[in-house]
């Protein structure tokens, strides 16, 4: 019996010896196990990713008097980023096509212009300010946003076969449908200077459109 | 009388299909998180402005869902199924359902010196002609950053085009007014005028050396003027020096 004690003692001793004295005095061992923590899982908010509606694209149609040229149908697209609420950036390119002279129409066969330079073809890019934002009624019950811009920028133009640099200013009207489409209204000026008709002139074409447009 | 019913049917039918293609936007799944309101209200108006009138407030404690963001206003909906407009200034007190608060963008002099990407486009003055341009910019850090330009030079006699990369060095970034320099290279194309026969079409390479500044006006808006010197390498002997001004407004996303 006294040999199976001692036994267990010698025992006890020999592995108390062996192993935890050295290990306790070291500091590092006194940290935590990093806990297991059963979060809730997480519902974090990812702003990112809420539907935004900056961008504006879309088409317009009308009617471009280009100075000396008379009046021809236009079409462009157009692409807008709504930096805040009172500001845009806006894109656009259109074409047209230049009609005759009031000279050219006078003296028979006279032709100014190649059928490839009566091409008229422009792009600008412009800062737009909504100066007058608000709500149109119709009716009772419905209510629309929308309001009046106004727009200046600088491009350049394909005027007679070469590109002459253009500014452009003017304003328009925004009709919101719904939050996402809009009908449009435009009123611009195109400016520029070109020497085709001898001496150098200052070339001011007006046009008047109306369009579409998405937001997305 | 009974293909005239048809009709009407159809023709109902075509247009409650229209007023739902209207009504719902042209979206694919959405992501629509819900927030609670944590101040005592917050105003819902009724358009993405501030000169919209404020048709009904959500209450503290409110769970209310985003729908959609135009610039700095967010499209919400109340428990009560009201749907409006909720500026950015009060949407930063909201938290989400955990009770965390939400970082939505906010802009100002760190956002700016912390930018990415950056827009622009300006206008100048090229060796005489006029110089319509567009750039992207992308930081790499906020000092360093990749500039992609794209121009159109428009001459009283020659006109074309320039595409240039440069590299872009901003030592100051956190300045309001911040001072950049920059060395890049590219490719022009010049055009001489219709009306005046001339030499062929010359697209050549180009190197250019800058300096200029950003000033940071507002919310996402910089104004940046600088002077580059360019050097054409021609394929006549000499290689022709051009100065380009030019200044312009860019805003960052």
């Amino acid at each position: 019996m006294v040999s199976r004690i001692q036994l267990l003692l010698v025992g006890t001793l020999a592995a108390l010896l062996q192993a935890p004295p050295a290990r306790a005095a070291d500091p590092k061992d006194l940290e935590l196990e990093p806990l297991v923590v059963r979060e809730p899982e997480r519902r974090d908010v990812k702003v990112d990713e809420i539907d935004s509606e900056d961008f504006e694209i879309g088409a317009y149609g009308g009617v471009l008097d280009v100075d000396n040229f008379g009046s021809n149908a236009v079409y462009g697209v157009r692409a807008a980023y709504h930096i805040t609420e009172d500001f845009f950036i806006e894109g656009v390119y259109g074409r047209s096509e230049l009609g005759e002279t009031s000279f050219e129409q006078l003296s028979g066969n006279v032709q100014l212009l190649s059928d490839d330079d009566r091409q008229f073809s422009y792009y600008n890019l412009g800062f737009a300010y909504n100066i007058l934002p608000g709500e149109s009624f119709i009716g009772r019950k419905y209510a629309f946003r929308g309001g009046l811009y106004i727009l200046a920028g600088a491009g350049s133009s394909d005027f007679a076969g070469d590109q002459r640099f253009t500014i452009t200013g003017g304003f328009g009207y925004r009709f919101a449908a719904t939050d996402w489409l809009a009908l449009r209204v435009d009123v611009r000026d195109y400016v520029f200077d070109s020497d085709l008709l001898g001496k150098t002139q200052t070339y001011n074409n007006l046009e008047l459109t109306g369009g579409l447009t998405i937001f997305f | 009388m009974t293909g005239r019913k048809g009709m009407t049917a159809i023709s109902i039918r075509t247009a409650l299909v229209v007023a739902a293609l209207l009504t719902s936007a042209p979206g694919f799944a959405k992501y629509q998180p819900e927030v609670v309101v944590s101040d005592p209200y917050v105003d819902l108006h009724t358009g993405p402005g501030r000169g919209y009138p404020i048709f009904y407030v959500a209450a503290q404690g409110d769970r209310i869902t985003i729908l959609k963001q135009q610039t700095d206003w967010y499209k919400v909906r109340t428990p009560r199924g009201k749907e409006g407009w909720v500026n950015v200034d009060q949407m930063t007190s909201t938290l989400d359902l955990d009770g965390q608060p939400i970082e939505f963008p906010t802009y100002g002099v760190n956002a700016f010196s912390q930018r990415r990407w950056t827009f622009g486009f300006g206008a100048g003055d090229f060796d005489g002609a006029r110089i319509l341009s567009a750039d992207l910019s992308f930081a790499f850090t906020p000092n360093i950053s990749a500039d992609f330009v794209a121009s159109q030079v428009l001459g009283d006699y020659s006109d074309g085009y320039m595409g240039t990369v440069s590299i872009v060095m901003t030592p100051w970034p956190e300045w309001r007014i911040s001072p950049f320099f920059e060395i890049g290279t590219g490719m022009i194309q010049i055009n001489p005028q219709t009306t005046i026969v001339q030499s062929r079409d010359e697209t050549d390479e180009i190197a250019h050396a800058g300096v200029g500044a950003d000033v940071y006006l507002s919310k996402r808006f910089i104004f940046r003027a600088q002077y580059k010197r360019h050097t054409v390498f021609t394929s006549r002997n000499s290689n022709e020096e051009i100065d380009e001004w030019s200044a312009g407004f860019s805003f960052f996303l």
